[in-house]
Formats: structure tokens, sequence, C-alpha cells
């Protein structure tokens, strides 16, 4: 950590309106305190007790001037800043007519994103610099919150309602995707990145982007797109079952059945998993009915027979 | 029953009143109606839980010096936060003051012989007590996996803790709160003593009245929500579901309409107590008496219009929320008057710095704060940053920490000899209340920086650019924990040593819970004292305070 900063970096346009709003409040605050702190201790020495200072008699009518002077003053001072604070945010409710449009779902507890020529990520966000880029958001499971610190942006991540939000990043670099509504244990793990990129850059990402290749490969992205890799990860068998090397296996199920891995049951275990939930394990994983085309289910599939027990890569 | 009470006056001629204390078995207290052995009944019970409550913090705030989450698992920091939180709101703060020196006082400070329902009394503490045994099952048994918030569809469908046993202790507690408050209003209603009028009344009764109609109206509304969310999770009824046509966000309002008005059930008992003390100790009357009665009432009624400012970035229309921003800025005035009025009350006093007057001060200090940083959460645009980071988390706890905590300090101290019948050691006590604000702005004010930039609350793993800040946080925790400990030592301590025999007025103080002995007898005074003039008559109404009062005090 270089030097010690007060406020974020500043790297959308939201963020300098946002500060300004918040160095007056804090300037506003700083004065009251100070006023009152001030006051206090001038009072309590010069009338600490028996103290020689004059103590002459206070009249009603000053106490009632008193009061209602410093109401009035309080509430013009509350309308004030209300009105500022208050027209700021309608100003910047609505994203700009030309916005590109990502797809943002949460679910417990990943980001997945989709963007509108279908390119798919898991807890990364490419976005180009200086373009307005507008989040069309919704959750599969429980309530999330996309917040990004560097941009001064927060909306929660809701199931049964798209929410939206939107930003002009004005920055190059990588900034904190964090989850702010507290969504389960591994809240403080839903995190990610977004990646600023200048139009060369960005053009060149895009085009890095998985292109059609044979099944397996194309199953390989969807798998990590889909979010499967999340979860069945590697020789980890913690959150859920390593697939290396299982093609074509016996499998205890956890009713009691005993049934081969072929391409049927991987069928059904993607689109009805909690019917087919392998022993030892909680019936987790959301179904992908609806979600997964059949294109998609056999190029996954493609995918888990081409894995050797050394596990899926990545 | 309480007509006979007050209509007999003085009950059996006996010079030596007994204390309230003295007496007879454990089962007594068990069962007594006293509001006064009630009062201690709930001191003990809370105090219990504070102790529960600061050990979770302890253990997270433990955990947060590292970034890497490496001394807790995930589960472990959840359920421990969600224990905090649950137990300090519910079984600490909420029945704090109002529970301890409300049904202490309340009758005292009126004149009268106990509250107006003297058996619901002792059932709100048993209420208080069976739900506190519902939530310490709950902690036994594994934990509460969903924050003290039970966002739903998180608690009812996802969450595996004992969403049940806490949310059955919470709304067995409710109960309490409900008939508590509806004891305060009746007791305020009926039995003022002869020429205790409402315009005469201490502004601590003022606070305990306001308070209890938070506890009435607000209370029933956490009730509903409870039993929503149990059916949904029992019985699979969709009310907050949106797979089955429900709505995750009718919760937070619901939630909302409830807790906003408890923040007001944890302040306005504190700004009562703070009133009575700074009063004392500068021996002034209060400034602007009115403006401080009705200041108090409008923050109990305009804080059930606020409830939406917790919901900027939730989803709701951002129409709404504007709406909500403004009366959320209105509420910030009955609070500002308060402040200048108990800065205006130090002018032309004679004051003096005992234990409960710095804590009082320290008051004044973070509650101006806490308040301040109140206006940031309603500025819409600053809340969207800031919402749910670590700045939410010190505006909090600068209002129900640093403000409630001070002024339930201040009242312990102030009321202390009342009470108990004893004093205490002045030095210790004040070397207590200074530590306590430096270790409290310790702990506190480096979360509003790590909130500023960007780290969101309820964080078990964190990126290792907060470090400093949590480790400084932490640090100040020990320091905290170490001034609320003390207290608690030396004060103890006093119960068990003869020496320290409390006058019946230590302090000078003009209220009617002073002109009964000390600890007062079980009918609280032997003839019921007559009320002539206005609270706070420390000096001649528009005359400067008298320096005799000095030597009184110390007589």
């Amino acid at each position: 950590m270089s030097g010690f900063e007060l406020l974020p970096q500043q790297a959308s346009t939201q963020a300098p309106q946002t500060d300004l709003l918040y160095l007056f409040l804090v300037f506003v605050s700083a004065a009251i305190v100070i006023l009152i702190v001030l006051l206090m201790l001038v009072f309590s020495i010069r009338y600490r007790r028996g103290s020689a200072a004059p103590r002459p008699e206070l009249r009603m009518l000053t106490t009632r001037e008193f009061e209602i002077g410093w109401t009035a003053g309080a509430l013009f001072l509350a309308l004030f800043i209300f009105g500022w604070t208050g027209s700021v945010r309608l100003s910047m409710l609505a994203a700009p007519e030309n916005a590109i449009e990502i797809h943002v779902q949460g679910k417990q507890w990943m980001w997945k994103i989709q963007h509108p020529n279908g390119i798919r990520e898991i807890n990364a966000l490419h976005v180009p610099v200086n373009e307005p880029v507008r989040l069309i958001m919704t959750s599969e499971d429980v309530i999330h919150s996309f917040f990004v610190p560097a941009f001064r942006i927060k909306e929660d991540v809701v199931p049964g309602l798209y929410t939206q939000t939107w930003f002009k990043a004005t920055e190059t670099g990588s900034q904190h995707l964090f989850c702010t509504q507290f969504c389960g244990t591994q809240h403080s793990r839903m995190i990610g990145e977004i990646v600023v990129m200048n139009h060369d850059d960005y053009a060149r990402w895009l085009r890095e982007q998985p292109q059609p290749g044979d099944l397996a490969a194309e199953g390989a992205s969807l798998f990590k797109a889909l979010g499967c890799s999340g979860c069945h990860i590697g020789n980890s068998a913690i959150r859920a079952p390593s697939l290396a090397g299982i093609y074509g296996r016996l499998v205890h199920l956890s009713d009691g059945r005993t049934v081969t891995m072929d391409d049927a049951f991987i069928r059904d275990c993607i689109l009805e998993p909690r019917k087919n939930v392998p022993a030892g394990y909680d019936p987790k994983m959301p179904s992908f009915k609806g979600e997964v085309s059949d294109g998609e289910i056999l190029r996954l599939t493609a995918y888990i027979r081409s894995l050797k027990s050394t596990g899926p890569s990545g | 029953m309480t007509d006979a009470a007050i209509g007999q006056g003085m009950p059996k001629a006996a010079e030596e009143p007994r204390s309230y204390l003295d007496t007879e078995s454990f089962v007594s207290w068990l069962t007594t109606t006293d509001h006064k052995r009630i009062a201690v009944l709930y001191a003990i019970t809370v105090t219990f839980f504070f102790l529960v409550g600061s050990g979770a913090m302890a253990l997270i705030r433990y955990e947060l010096t590292s970034p890497q989450g490496n001394i807790l698992s995930d589960e472990a920091y959840n359920r421990l936060f969600t224990l905090h939180g649950v137990v300090m709101v519910w079984f600490f703060l909420i029945p704090s003051i109002p529970a301890i020196f409300g049904n202490f006082l309340l009758p005292l400070m009126i004149g009268a012989r106990d509250v107006a329902f003297p058996r619901l009394n002792l059932a709100s503490w048993y209420l208080n007590f069976i739900g506190g045994l519902f939530v310490l099952y709950a902690l036994l048994a594994g934990g509460v996996d969903t924050g003290w918030t039970f966002y739903t569809p998180l608690s009812t469908m996802f969450a595996n803790g004992n969403v049940i046993a806490a949310a059955v202790g919470i709304f067995i507690t409710g109960f309490s709160s409900i008939a508590t408050g509806i004891n305060f209003i009746a007791t305020v209603h009926l039995l003022r003593t002869e020429g205790m009028t409402w315009f005469r009344l201490p502004l601590f009764v003022w606070a305990m009245y306001a308070v209890s109609l938070v506890f009435i109206l607000a209370t029933p509304v956490l009730a509903i929500t409870l039993v929503l969310i149990m059916a949904e999770r029992l019985f699979g009824l969709p009310v907050f579901d949106p797979a089955n046509g429900g709505d995750p966000l009718l919760f937070q309002h619901l939630f909302w309409f409830y807790s906003h008005p408890a923040v007001y059930i944890m302040i306005l008992p504190a700004m009562g107590v703070v009133s009575e003390v700074i009063t004392c100790f500068a021996r002034r009357q209060v400034f602007g008496y009115t403006f401080m009665v009705f200041s108090l009432v409008a923050i109990a009624i305009i804080g059930f219009f606020v409830w939406g400012h917790h919901m900027f970035v939730s989803g709701m229309s951002s129409y709404a929320g504007v709406v909500f921003s403004l009366i959320s800025f209105v509420v910030a005035v009955p609070s500002a008057i308060k402040v200048f009025n108990w800065t205006a009350t130090l002018y032309r006093g004679q004051i003096s710095f005992e234990s409960p007057m710095l804590y009082a001060l320290g008051f004044v200090g973070l509650f101006t704060v806490g308040g301040l940083t109140g206006l940031f959460l309603a500025a819409i645009p600053v809340d969207v940053h800031v919402h749910d980071t670590y700045f939410i988390i010190a505006h909090f706890h600068y209002i129900m920490v640093g403000g409630s905590v001070s002024a339930l300090y201040a009242a312990l101290h102030f009321w202390w000899p009342k009470v108990t019948g004893k004093l205490y050691p002045e030095n210790w006590a004040r070397f207590a209340a200074i530590l306590m604000f430096f270790g409290f702005n310790f702990t506190f004010f480096p979360q509003f920086l790590v909130g500023y930039l960007g780290m969101p609350r309820r964080y078990h793993v964190y990126p290792p650019e907060f470090q400093t800040l949590q480790v400084m946080s932490s640090t100040g925790a020990s320091v905290l924990a170490l001034a609320y400990a003390l207290p608690i030592v030396y004060l103890t301590w006093t119960l068990f040593n003869r020496d320290w025999k409390a006058p019946d007025n230590p302090w000078g103080a003009t209220g009617l819970e002073w002109q009964t002995s000390s600890p007062p007898p079980k009918e609280n005074f032997r003839a019921l004292p007559a009320v002539h003039s206005a609270p706070y008559h420390y000096h001649e109404t528009g005359e400067a305070p008298d320096p005799r009062a000095q030597d009184e005090a110390e007589q």
C-alpha cells in the first residue's frame, strides 16, 4: 500500500460528482463538530464550578429567538443538501442511449457476465474506456449487490427482478468488483474485477475470445462460461464431485441407485441435478434447464469425456 | 390495587424504611412485582447478553487483523457477526436503558409507587428471558448465518443455520417490548403525583413516553415479519420467494419499517439520560425545555417515515428513494435542536465534571458525529457508494454505541448510588469515561475511512489494502473493551464493600427520585411528594445558577 489515501480512485464519470458531495458534507460536518466542541470547551472552562465569570440573567425571549434561529438554520441546511444531492441523483439515473448493454447474473457465489455479442465471463468484466456501459442485472438465488468502489456505483441484484445501473469508466486498469449484500457462506469471496481497456486492447481482447473450434474445446469454454468450473474445479471434491476421468464409471447416488456416467446421465445431471445427487454431496447444483441448448449439452459432454484423471485445467 | 397504594399515602410508621433490596429469598426476586427489582433482574440479563455479544465481536475483530481470513472459517465468521447483531440489538440495546433505568426510575420520577401494571412488568422480563433462551439455543446449536437483518430469500430458502429458533426468540422478546411500552404509557398517564403536569415531566420521562409509542407501534410489524419468515421457511408459504410470486423487497419494507424506528428506540432513552445528567452537573435548567420535548416526540413520529433510506440501492423505485431522502434530512433537524440545547445548557452554568457528566459530554460529541454522518447516508449519491460498507457500520455504532452505550454508562454512574445505595471510586470512573471516549473513536473512526475506500461490511476475507485501517480498528476495540470492563469491575466491587455507602442525594439533583432514600424503600416514598415547579429547578427561572449549590452538593 503506497501512501495513505482517503478517497478511492476516481475511475468513472460518477466518481468526481459523488466525491464533491462527500467532501462538501465532510466540510459542513467538520464545521458543525468544531463549533459544538469549541462551545462546549469554552463553556466548560469559563463556567466551571466556582469560577469568577459573571452569570447574569438569561431572558426567556432570548431563549426563544435562539431556538427558532437554529431550528430554521438546521432545516434550511438540510433542505439545501437534499436539493443538491437529490438533483444529482436524478440527473445520474438514466444511462446514455448508446450504452453497451451487459447482462449480469449473480449467484452464490459468483458473477456471471454476458456481453451483447455472446461472450461470457465469470467474475470479470472487460469494458472499453470512455464508453457508457449499462448493466442489466438479476440473481439466480439470493440478493446480491454489484459494487465497484472506483466507479461509486452500487445496485442490488435481486431474484425475480431486473435492476439496472450504469457507468462510464474514465481510467484504464483493473478495479474491484464486490458483492455488498450478504449472500451466504462465501459472500466475501464473491468478488471479481472490472478490466477497463483502451479501444485497441479491447478490440484485441474481443478477438482473442474463444473462437469456434472442436467440440471439446467449445465445451471447455462453455464449462467455464456457465459457471460449472466454479464448483467442479480441479481434483478438489469439496463443493462438488470432481469430473476428472469420471466418464464411463459407476457412480453411487444419495438415493441408493448406482448408475453409469454416460451421455444420457450427464444430460440428466445438467437439467435435473436435484434428482441425481451423488452420495455424500448436498443438492446444491442449480438446474440449467432452459439455459443450455441441446447443442451446448453435446459440447459439454464432449468436454467431460475428454477429461483425464488430472482434472479440468483451470 | 394501584389506586389503593397511591391513596394510602404513607404506610406503617417506621423510622428506617426497609430498602427494596433487603429481604427474603431468591424466589421473592423471581416473583417480585416491584418495578425496582424487575429493573435489577433486567440489569442482570442485559449485562449477560452484553458480554455474549461482546465476546462474539472480540473474535471478529481478532479475525479482521488479517486480510486472509485464516483464523475462523467463513461459516464461523458469518455466524459470529449474526450473533453479535441479534444479541446486541434485541437483548442488549433495546432493553438496556428503557427496561433497566426506565423501569427503575419512571415511577420514582413521577412520584408513583409502581408502574401501572406491575405483574405485566414482571411478565415482560420473563418474555425477554425466554426469548433470550431461544437465541442462546440457536447459538449453542450451531448459530445463524443470515446477519441480524434476516434478508429473504437467503433466510427463508438458503441459510442452513437455526433461523427458526432465533426468529422465535426475537418474536417472543418483542412482546416484552410491547408490554413495557404499554406499561410506561399507562403509568405516565395515570400515576403522576400531585402537581406533576405534562410539562413538568423530566425529559427522561418524556423520552420513555416517546420510546413507548415506538415500542407499541413498531414492534408488532417485526412480529408479523418474523411470522412470515417462519411460514415461508417451515411451510413453503411463498411470501418472499419470487419464483412463486413472492417479493423479496416486501421483506425489506417490513423489516425496516420496524428496524429504523428501532434505532430511535435505542437513542431516545439515551437523550433522556443525557438531559438529566447535563442539567444536574451544569446546575442549569435545561435550555429550551419545550423544544426538547417536542423534538423527542418529533423524532419518534418522523422516524416512522424514513425506513426507505435503507433501500436506496435495493431495486426500489428511485423516485420513492428521493422522497425518503427528503424525510430523512428533515428528521435530522430535531436531533440538531437537541445537540444545540445541550450545549446551550452549559452556558452560564456551574459546571463540574464528575464521571456521569464526562460520559454525557462524550455522548454529545459522539452523537453529533453519528448524526452528521447520517446526512451522508440520506444523500443518495453518497449513500449509493457507502451503502453496506464499513462507513455505515461506523455511522450506526457512533449512534448506538458512542451514543446509547455512553448514555447507558452515564446512567449507570449517575443512578448507581440510588439503585444500590453505594458510591464508587470516582477517579477510576473518570478514567473509564475518558478511556471509553478515546477507545471508541480509535475503534470506529478508521471504519469511516475504510468504508469510503470501499470495503464492504460482513467481509471475512478482504483485499490487503484495507488492512492498516482494520488493524487500527481492532487495536481501538481492545482499548474500548477495557473501558467497558473497568466499571463492571469496580461497580461490582462496591456492592461487597461496606465503606461506599451513598447519601440519598449525592449529586444535589432535583428529580423526585432523589427525594427518597438510597436505595429507595419498597413503596418508593414514605409520603408521595407533590410538585410545585418545573423540572431542573437548579436556580430561579431567568436567573443565574446559585453558586451555593456547590456547597449543598458536597455536604
